[in-house]
């Protein structure tokens, strides 16, 4: 599968609760309406600037912080494709995966706002097609690979009842 | 090669012969969720359309991020709780019954030697108890009700030695923010912490608790202490389970090892925006503060308590200061109405609230004013975390904020030392 889409770039350290700040997490379990106050701290114009399809990047330790659920799924429903970043924390990586939504640890330093990229999630492959260059990433667990694959754990569970690693 | 405390839990529980690295399927000894998850836990849930929990008995929900509810659009999140709870004969705690945390320990849901998930990050709190007790989202929370099972990758082992009488006016809170300044905000990512040490072992089960709880301030999967006499003595008459504590090998393989002295410790603050940007409270004393939080399931236990209204007793929280206390749980809300020491905060100008999260995470009671300054208790300082991103956050030990709460400014502690 392969995934093209605009870089909307952020610095280390992106806590959940710059992702979705708890004010509004609370509130609702409307994704649609958490989608509009995405990153929201960090940049405002966030969320009218995304399109369908982009991807975030950003430094060391995205999603550091909160367990909320609502950080992958808010930036989803935001129309994020994935998100790329030096490392996650491991709460957020795990809760993105179970919603579907790639997670994709690579060395992000070259990525600029803006970039085109191109992304193959079984390759392990990177491609800022912007600055014409190519970047590993490291591969994902088996165990993910079939979450993501289902679409995300609840449609996982719902198919296989329990999870399996082999 | 021996093994770590992670391994040979993870181990037991899925029966294999666990290393770090490996994934694997281990089954659950419990599993709790609070309201800020549990509805999303619960839409997982019936996603997953399974009928019944495996074991519903090792289940809890809490209800405390927003308790009471300060909203109709919470007050229905919670009546979807009490009616999932109830149909499929789930603990429910609800409003008053304390954060989640203090609650699963107060109830030993958690015992040394278990495997806990709990979808709130500061799960790794038990590891003081000897749990292997991470945070997990909602959807594995889902997962693991329905399945009474979940997938871990068995982390790598920080071994984190502490040693050192601590000098008369510094806590355990003082020793956890000089280790999240100086491992970092992501420097144990993946890892668990096996926290000892004669330091450790001199600290009562409450200090221990706090340090474990800053364990995912680092990055942390796990915060994980040996069990000793007193760990023993806190289950004693809790819980008939009966359990096995879990020891390291003298042998078992460490990805790094650190070792800190304490014994010239000063107090710790975390400044505004992140929980390890740490110096020694001296460096920013002076600084004025609008409001002051103790509470939370980091510092909001019987201890804790104690060592702040030490420094209240007889004083007064300066003007234009407001000071909120909330105890962590119902029992340490009815241990403190006991001793007094209510009594003391209430006549010392604090507001105490209702066992639970309080001001903690920003969704009800203490929003801070735009450029106004907190000192608190809590685990997180993030820009935004109290409800709002235009007031900074500094995080101290229970006696350094009621010492500035008296004073008005950030105030060492050891200036009301008695
Ligand atoms: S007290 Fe604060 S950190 Fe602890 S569980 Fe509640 S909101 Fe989270």
């Amino acid at each position: 599968m392969l995934l093209k889409g605009k870089a909307h770039r952020f610095g280390d350290d992106v806590n959940t609760d710059y992702i979705i700040s708890g004010r509004h997490k609370f509130k609702t379990l409307d994704m649609d309406e958490l989608a509009c106050h995405v990153m929201e701290d960090l940049d405002p114009e966030f969320y009218g600037r995304c399109q369908e399809g982009d991807f975030i990047v950003a430094g060391k330790n995205f999603g550091c912080g909160s367990s909320r659920e609502q950080a992958p799924l808010a930036l989803k429903h935001a129309g994020v494709a994935g998100v790329l970043a030096g490392s996650f924390a491991r709460i957020y990586f795990r809760n993105s995966i179970n919603n579907g939504l790639p997670a994709i640890v690579c060395d992000t330093t070259e990525i600029e706002d803006g970039d085109e990229l191109e992304i193959d999630l079984e390759a392990g492959m990177v491609r800022d097609v912007t600055k014409g260059i190519e970047l590993a990433s490291s591969p994902l667990p088996k165990v993910m690979l079939d979450i993501l694959s289902e679409g995300g754990l609840v449609e996982y569970m719902s198919r296989h009842g329990s999870l399996k690693v082999s | 090669m021996g093994r770590t405390i992670s391994e040979k839990i993870l181990g037991s529980h899925s029966g294999t012969a666990a290393r770090a690295g490996d994934i694997v399927v281990a089954e659950l000894d419990f599993m709790m969720a609070q309201d800020g998850t549990a509805p999303l836990a619960i839409r997982s849930y019936e996603g997953m359309k399974g009928g019944a929990p495996a074991h519903p008995e090792r289940v809890a929900l809490c209800i405390d991020h927003n308790a009471p509810s300060p909203l109709r659009s919470v007050s229905e999140l919670h009546a979807l709780m009490r009616s999932f709870a109830g149909e499929h004969g789930l603990e429910l705690n609800d409003v008053g019954e304390g954060v989640c945390h203090q609650v699963m320990l107060d109830k030993a849901h958690v015992v040394p030697g278990s495997l806990v998930i709990g979808a709130d990050s500061h799960t790794c709190t038990y590891g003081a108890v000897n749990a292997f007790a991470t945070g997990v989202g909602s959807t594995d929370m889902a997962a693991g009700m329905l399945s009474g099972a979940l997938w871990f990758r068995v982390p790598e082992t920080m071994k984190v030695t502490v040693s050192g009488k601590l000098p008369e006016g510094v806590s355990a809170k003082d020793i956890a923010l000089m280790m999240v300044g100086d491992i970092t905000a992501d420097g144990a990512t993946y890892m668990a912490l096996e926290i000892g040490g004669d330091t450790i072992t001199a600290l009562d089960l409450d200090g221990r608790l706090t340090i474990s709880n800053l364990a995912v301030e680092m990055g942390a999967k796990a915060g994980l202490m040996e069990a000793d006499d007193k760990t023993l003595e806190f289950f004693e008459g809790r819980t008939t389970a009966s359990f096995e504590s879990v020891s390291p090998d003298a042998d078992a393989r460490y990805a790094r090892e650190i070792a800190y002295d304490v014994s010239g410790l000063e107090p710790q603050i975390a400044r505004p925006h992140q929980v390890d940007n740490v110096c020694a409270v001296g460096e920013v004393a002076g600084v004025p503060v609008a409001e002051g939080l103790i509470g939370t399931c980091t510092n909001g236990r019987i201890e804790d308590l104690r060592s702040a209204a030490a420094v209240l007793g007889g004083r007064k929280v300066a003007a234009g200061v407001r000071l909120i206390v909330a105890p962590a749980s119902r029992e340490v809300m009815l241990e403190a109405l006991r001793e007094g020491l209510i009594e003391i905060f209430t006549e010392a100008g604090a507001a105490v609230m209702c066992p639970g999260c309080a001001s903690c995470v920003g969704t009800h009671q203490g929003v801070p004013g735009d450029g106004e300054n907190v000192i608190s208790t809590a685990n997180r300082n993030f820009k935004g975390r109290m409800g709002n991103p235009e007031a900074f956050i500094y995080l101290a030990s229970p006696t350094t904020v009621a010492a500035s709460c008296i004073e008005g400014k950030i105030t060492d502690p050891r200036e009301y030392l008695p």
